[in-house]
């Protein structure tokens, strides 16, 4: 069964194609490409992909254009039917924008762009995300980020560790984020949002693949349902 | 009609970009700057006809980000003779 998913490209994303390639290797079919002038989604997607990139230029917030755009209404919608949605680096601050993903990404802590290579523990291995990970896993994936510094108030950061909706956490000081948080999952478990880019780590010849079991985790479920 | 939307952090939300901006003052020699925070101004223009729960919502949905800012609506009294 092919696995059928989406990668949408907003004016300014720069890692829809990495993201699209990802998800051909790793699944063996191409992913369809959407615009964000699009409202409409292909009907039966398994997966949708929200790349990393500056969409709009990051004017007002980063990603709170592209959280406005036509398409996310569509991504809304299907995320609310129990879809896949996955948001990488400017993709995971359009889930937040967009109300799908609790908290905010603010400006790194040290106020520089931050790009290299960090250790992640996986928080969570029970989701659609990360079951072919181990629980507790260090893990390598790159980050390249102005605005990943992760913000909730205390309450919600309280909800979101109950509940289990920390996927991933840095192991070491990156950008600030409230309780070294790098990737969470929204309430029902099929959202994830993540400064590290799994894309950038599916092959060796990358450095490193240790993103690449994101990807297999989703198409596991696919298969086993 | 002109209003000007401010936008700041919450209170107790951290701003690395004030922080920063704080460093440089210190840096330039000037003495006595106990904080600093850095917020944004929107300069609307709108027809008069536009309500305050217009204004309220455009806030809410768009300009500001309620998880980690505030906002404050201010209408501009229409300057006399002004073109």
């Amino acid at each position: 069964m092919a696995f059928r998913s989406a990668v949408i490209t907003f004016p300014g994303s720069n890692c829809d194609r990495d993201m699209a390639v990802a998800l051909e290797q790793v699944s063996g079919t191409a992913p369809h490409r959407v615009w964000h002038g699009e409202s409409t989604l292909p009907d039966g997607l398994d997966f949708i992909a929200l790349p990393g990139g500056f969409s709009y230029g990051d004017y007002l917030r980063s990603g709170a254009m592209a959280a406005r755009s036509p398409i996310m209404r569509a991504v809304v919608d299907a995320a609310q039917r129990g879809v896949p949605v996955l948001g990488v680096c400017n993709g995971f601050q359009v889930l937040t924008e967009s109300g799908l993903l609790p908290g905010a990404l603010m400006r790194n802590a040290s106020q520089n762009f931050i790009c290299r290579n960090v250790r992640l523990k996986v928080e969570n291995s029970s989701s659609l995300f990360t079951s072919e990970y181990n629980q507790g896993e260090e893990i390598s994936i790159p980050v390249a980020h102005h605005d990943g510094n992760f913000f909730a108030d205390d309450q919600t950061l309280n909800r979101v560790e109950g509940e289990g909706q920390v996927a991933f956490r840095y192991l070491e000081s990156v950008n600030g984020s409230r309780r070294d948080i790098a990737g969470v999952l929204n309430a029902a478990g099929n959202v994830l949002g993540m400064m590290p880019h799994p894309e950038r780590a599916v092959e060796d010849d990358h450095g490193g693949s240790d993103g690449r079991r994101l990807f297999e985790s989703a198409i596991a479920r696919l298969v086993a349902a | 009609m002109k209003v000007h939307v401010h936008v700041s952090l919450k209170p107790g939300v951290l701003d690395p970009q004030g922080r920063a901006i704080h460093h440089a003052l210190e840096g330039l020699g000037f003495d006595g700057v106990n904080d600093v925070r850095a917020g944004r101004l929107i300069e609307l223009d709108v027809d008069d006809n536009v309500s305050d729960e217009a204004l309220d919502d455009m806030c809410r949905k768009l300009l500001a980000n309620m998880v980690i800012e505030n906002y404050r609506i201010e209408k501009l009294p229409e300057t006399v003779g002004a073109a």
